[in-house]
């Protein structure tokens, strides 16, 4: 870690590893997460949910139901009709049934809900509702989706005759074409990204207190976004803005997933509507697993036109995703696969042209953004398999070919072929320190050794490039909504503040850093700032946090309302100090007069002045707020190398050695920094090794518990060394980048790197992820190793 | 957890447990360390009528060595085995495989080998060293041998009247070794291939004794008879070995699953087979 402080530990501004102040009390059992929340007269909900993947409902019977002890109301599609609520809007422009009406189109869907006075009777009285199904076939791949012929998945969409869920294509497609009529070589990679679920801990849940006389509703909900929901509620429900308050409390983890709204919620508000009391619904693990927002889910063709000595000329991909029956992706409105168009990575070359489709399947929705922006983990993935791909084809080293190709540091701001503006980067200098550090060539000669006693050791890199810090109101917005955000900060007479945010934490430490920002551009200590995120009446308006928006937006609002804050503490101090405002100069924790150090107040002095003692005509207080709409995104990157020693016999992969160099640009808290990168690895590595969201031919999931979806223990993650570089972020206020999201971005490429250079001798060029034992052993095998 | 309605006793000896099972007939279900049937309630794949619970029970927390044999008693948890300086061979090898260090501190022997899951651990390393089951029931104690007591899937030979108390793992006084060798997606998961092996030798080296079981790969936790048969008279050799690594993939009968294709896995029971006689041997050579 490099030490970038510019103020005292006691201040604890930018660049102190500052202890996480909301740690205490989440170790100490005292937070307050959705499932503590318990209110008078609260009723119990269970979601009664399909167990077939695609059947027409004939009929629902709910007597038996009923009739159990405690249960008052079976909810049905027909009666959510009856209020106009049986559809919601998707936020990708589709529509998803909140209760099914017609048919059932995956296995999990919401079918009807039970309200009862505890949680065992809505349970019991679930399991008794007798639901009549007609089967129909399940379409569980995209391909057998768009297959000629195959049963139409939406035939309650008006227009709809195919199981295409949209199309989208960018890029020039004639220089495109015309680069790869002239290659001297075309290297191509198909290959899939699984499906994945995003897993928090604890999974979705709503307590929502709709009063009858007032008809103010309060909904406590598991929400990474909460404003943004705030004025999905009112426009879905029909409710008046102004008596929707959304709270958001302690977030066991979110990670995408609570990102989209999801029936239960709907329902549940619904129910405390028609019933004049509070609801709780509590989702339960496999729930969570079967039907909330899933990850992935794309197939992807990847091409790279090169000269013979590696040169990148061009590159052309063909994507199909597997959307599930609703196509609800969390993307930034005209982009239909996300940012997937970030494809091109860390390299120069002048054209590109992206073909995405995507298809329904009789699979869950989602498509959420797991620990990503908006679908760049694929377009990582893709773009550095493929360059391992190239180094094997053309017998170039991984390394050198990436040197090769590399956007080089003077070429920044660099716009890329699918005209994404990069901000800044050193990756020639990342890429060589993090060789150097994992001894890239001994570790070469050593495979070399190692091939010749049949045993296989492999080197797997990945330099991946993010774009994060959605964004740019001329560009993006979600559901029309501006991806801007917002911070307001008070200053109490006596200095302490407090911090109020229009993003919301779900594990990343805003409470810490956040307040980090504000001491660094006020000289308020930062344990003197209370941060506060997540109560809508409480909070200004903001789009909330996933892909890695919070520090670029959030972070970025924070120091500019900081920046007018200290501003007006100056011209405070300036009066004060009886000098011109222009004369006044601030150090880390006082003002003082230009040239005379001694004649200084402190800011606390000017916040006290602030409610007491004013220059004239300065209105009284000391609080302001901003919304910041950024001028681009933030482009973090890293160079990652990993070193597995695979088992022939059996196919096992051992990672030896995992070394991750980010650049984040300005590290506001290097701990959480360290952090992020630890979990993102960790990540990672369970997606390339082990997990996947699976079915089987009659669309059964398989994977909808934590024996069969699987989390990796520290046990067999693997050992992590960390290195960095800082190249801050030309246009953001602190120069800071996001780092929430990069390590899941960048690291499985790498691993999966590594165990095919580990077989690439062998002429072993795809194995798809998870790298499963059996995989490798096959691959091996199967090229007569 | 929201399972099904249930009945619940604490049970303050085995008679009371013995009487309090057989008042519920079949729907009602002993609790041990509660980590296969929580589980199964809690998805409501399980829906006993009643919980008898044994945890209170003195006196089946015992592990001791007797007679040649080691004595596991019905509440001796995978963690004691763990920790316990009397275990030895497979036993001992296979005892940090089961499932977590959480489901280690609760899950019992006994509860495992009752439960007859083909995905368990322990009921290979029984059939390899030749154990026996204790059941007492209301007429008094007998004992059955493991591979009796292991009738299919899911299902032991219990009487339901009976419970299990003890297991008895014989412990040769010559020279003798054993290991398991499982293989795992992480920690805390069920074998995707596991075997578990037990040689003994006779004064001139051979071997006098083998046992070779699989995990997950059949039905039912198998011996694999025709790699015992093969071992017994010769030497320990690598070549020996293969040759009996290939004899069980040959019994094995695995499936097509979301862990790995069957041909895959005949080829880890192949090479695990081959690994565990030779940390075997070399146990018993020490
Ligand atoms: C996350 C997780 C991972 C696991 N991984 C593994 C693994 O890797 N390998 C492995 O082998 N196991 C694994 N297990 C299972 C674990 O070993 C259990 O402890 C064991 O299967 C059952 O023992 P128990 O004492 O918990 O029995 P219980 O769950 O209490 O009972 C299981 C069954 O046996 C019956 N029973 C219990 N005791 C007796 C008795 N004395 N007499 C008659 N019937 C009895 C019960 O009625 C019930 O039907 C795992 C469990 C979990 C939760």
């Amino acid at each position: 870690m490099t030490d970038t402080t510019t103020t005292p530990p006691e201040i604890g501004g930018i660049g102190h590893s500052v202890k996480r102040v909301e740690d205490a009390r989440l170790i100490e059992g005292q937070g307050n997460f959705l499932d503590d929340i318990s209110l008078p007269g609260m009723l119990h909900m269970a979601l009664v949910r399909s167990p077939v993947a695609h059947a027409r409902i004939n009929g629902i019977d709910s007597d038996a139901a009923m009739a159990v002890d405690g249960v008052l109301a079976v909810v049905t599609g027909e009666l959510m009709a009856a209020h106009n609520l049986a559809w919601m809007p998707t936020l990708s422009g589709d529509t998803q049934a909140v209760l099914a009406t017609d048919k059932v189109r995956y296995q999990g869907q919401e079918v009807a809900a039970v309200i009862a006075t505890d949680p065992y009777a809505a349970a019991d009285g679930a399991e008794l509702v007798d639901v009549d199904y007609e089967m129909l076939d399940a379409i569980t791949t995209p391909q057998q989706s768009l297959a000629e012929g195959a049963e139409l998945i939406r035939d309650e969409k008006e227009g709809q005759t195919d199981n295409l869920a949209y199309t989208w294509e960018t890029g020039d497609e004639a220089a495109t074409e015309a680069a790869f009529a002239s290659a001297d070589r075309v290297v191509s990679l198909t290959t899939h990204y699984p499906r994945s679920h995003p897993s928090p801990l604890e999974t979705c849940g709503i307590v929502a207190d709709v009063n009858s006389v007032t008809g103010q509703a309060t909904i406590y909900m598991t929400s990474q976004a909460p404003h943004a929901h705030r004025t999905l509620f009112a426009l879905v429900a029909g409710l008046p803005e102004q008596n929707i308050r959304i709270i958001s409390p302690d977030i066991g983890g979110g990670f995408g997933n609570k990102v989209p709204i999801y029936p239960g919620y709907v329902v549940a508000t619904a129910a405390s509507l028609l019933i004049g009391q509070p609801v709780k619904w509590v989702e339960t693990r496999t729930g969570n697993l079967i039907s909330t927002g899933f990850g992935r889910d794309y197939y992807m063709t990847g091409e790279l036109a090169l000269t013979n000595e590696g040169r990148i000329q061009a590159m052309r991909v063909d994507m199909l995703s597997d959307q599930g029956a609703f196509y609800s992706d969390a993307q930034p409105t005209r982009y239909r696969a996300g940012l997937f168009h970030v494809c091109t990575g860390s390299y120069d070359f002048p054209h590109a042209h992206i073909k995405c489709r995507g298809a329904f399947t009789n699979k869950a929705p989602g498509g959420v953004a797991y620990r990503c922006s908006f679908r760049i983990t694929e377009a990582s993935y893709l773009i550095e398999r493929l360059m391992q791909t190239a180094a094997d084809e053309l017998g170039i080293d991984p390394a050198e070919l990436r040197l090769r190709n590399f956007i080089q540091p003077e070429q920044f701001p660099y716009e890329t072929a699918t005209g994404f503006v990069y901000d800044s980067g050193d990756y020639p200098t990342a890429l060589r320190k993090a060789l150097d550090a994992a001894g890239y060539e001994e570790l070469r000669a050593e495979q070399a050794a190692a091939r010749e006693e049949g045993r296989l050791v492999g080197i797997g890199i990945a330099h991946f490039t993010e774009a994060v810090g959605a964004g740019p109101a001329h560009t993006y917005d979600i559901a029309g909504l501006k991806m801007i955000d917002s911070a307001e900060l008070r200053v109490h007479p006596t200095g302490k503040a407090i911090l109020k945010l229009g993003v919301k934490t779900q594990g990343q430490g805003h409470e810490t850093t956040f307040a980090q920002i504000v001491a660094e551009e006020t000289g308020i200590p930062a344990t003197d700032i209370k941060v506060i995120h997540g109560d809508t009446d409480d909070t200004p308006y903001g789009l909330g946090t996933y892909a890695s928006r919070s520090t670029p937006v959030g972070g970025a609002a924070t120091a500019m309302v900081a920046r007018k804050i200290a501003d007006k503490a100056r011209h405070i101090a300036a009066h004060l100090l009886e000098a011109a405002p222009e004369d006044i100069e601030r150090s880390a924790d006082k003002f003082h007069v230009a040239g005379s150090p001694d004649q200084s107040v402190t800011i606390q002095d000017a916040a006290f002045a602030a409610y007491t003692n004013l220059p004239e005509g300065m209105e009284y207080g000391l609080e302001d707020v901003t919304y910041y709409n950024p001028p681009n995104l933030t482009f973090p990157y890293g160079s990652y190398v990993v070193v597995v020693d695979v088992d022939p016999d059996t196919g096992v992969w051992k990672v030896r050695r995992m070394v991750a160099l980010d650049d984040c640009g300005v590290r506001i808290n290097p701990m959480i920094v360290e952090g992020q990168i630890h979990g993102g690895l960790t990540e990672g590595f369970a997606m390339s090794s082990m997990q996947w969201i699976t079915f089987d031919d009659d669309g059964n999931c398989i994977g909808s518990n934590f024996m069969d979806y699987l989390i990796p223990t520290a046990w067999e993650t693997p050992r992590f060394e960390l290195l960095e570089t800082v190249t801050p972020s030309p246009h953001h206020p602190i120069g800071a980048k996001g780092i929430g999201e990069s390590a899941t971005v960048g690291s499985p490429a790498a691993f999966v790197n590594a165990v095919i250079d580990a077989v690439a001798h062998l002429g072993v060029r795809n194995i798809d992820m998870p790298v499963l034992p059996d995989r490798v052993w096959e691959a091996i095998d199967s090229a007569g190793g | 957890m929201l399972p099904a309605r249930f009945d619940y006793v604490a049970a303050s000896s085995v008679e009371e447990a013995i009487a309090a099972k057989a008042e519920g007939g079949d729907e009602a279900r002993i609790l041990a360390g509660g980590q296969s049937l929580l589980p199964m309630m809690k998805l409501r794949f399980a829906t006993p009528s009643k919980l008898v619970d044994i945890n209170r029970i003195a006196g089946l927390d015992a592990i001791r060595s007797h007679n040649g044999h080691l004595h596991v008693g019905a509440l001796v948890r995978h963690a004691d085995i763990a920790a316990s300086g009397a275990v030895s061979g497979a036993v001992a090898s296979a005892a940090p495989w089961i499932a977590d260090p959480l489901v280690r501190n609760l899950g019992t022997m006994c509860g495992s080998v009752a439960h007859c899951d083909p995905e368990g651990d322990w009921n290979s390393v029984l059939l390899a060293t030749g154990a026996e089951v204790v059941a007492q029931g209301p007429s008094g104690r007998r004992t059955i041998d493991i591979g009796d007591f292991v009738q299919d899937f899911f299902t032991n030979s219990l009487a339901e009247d009976e419970m299990v108390v003890a297991l008895h793992i014989p412990v040769p006084s010559g020279r003798s070794g054993g290991s398991y060798q499982k293989l795992e997606r992480k920690v805390g998961d069920y074998a995707t291939v596991g075997v578990a092996t037990h040689l003994e030798l006779a004064d001139d080296g051979t071997i006098s004794a083998a046992g070779v079981a699989m995990t997950s790969v059949a039905p039912i936790n198998r011996k694999a008879t025709d790699a015992e048969a093969l071992l017994v008279g010769n030497a320990p050799s690598a070549e020996l070995f293969a040759e009996a690594g290939e004899a069980a993939a040959a019994a094995a009968d695995p499936r097509d699953d979301v862990r790995g294709s069957a041909r895959w896995k005949r080829r880890v029971v192949a090479a695990f087979t081959q690994r565990a006689l030779a940390a075997a041997a070399e146990q018993a050579q020490s």
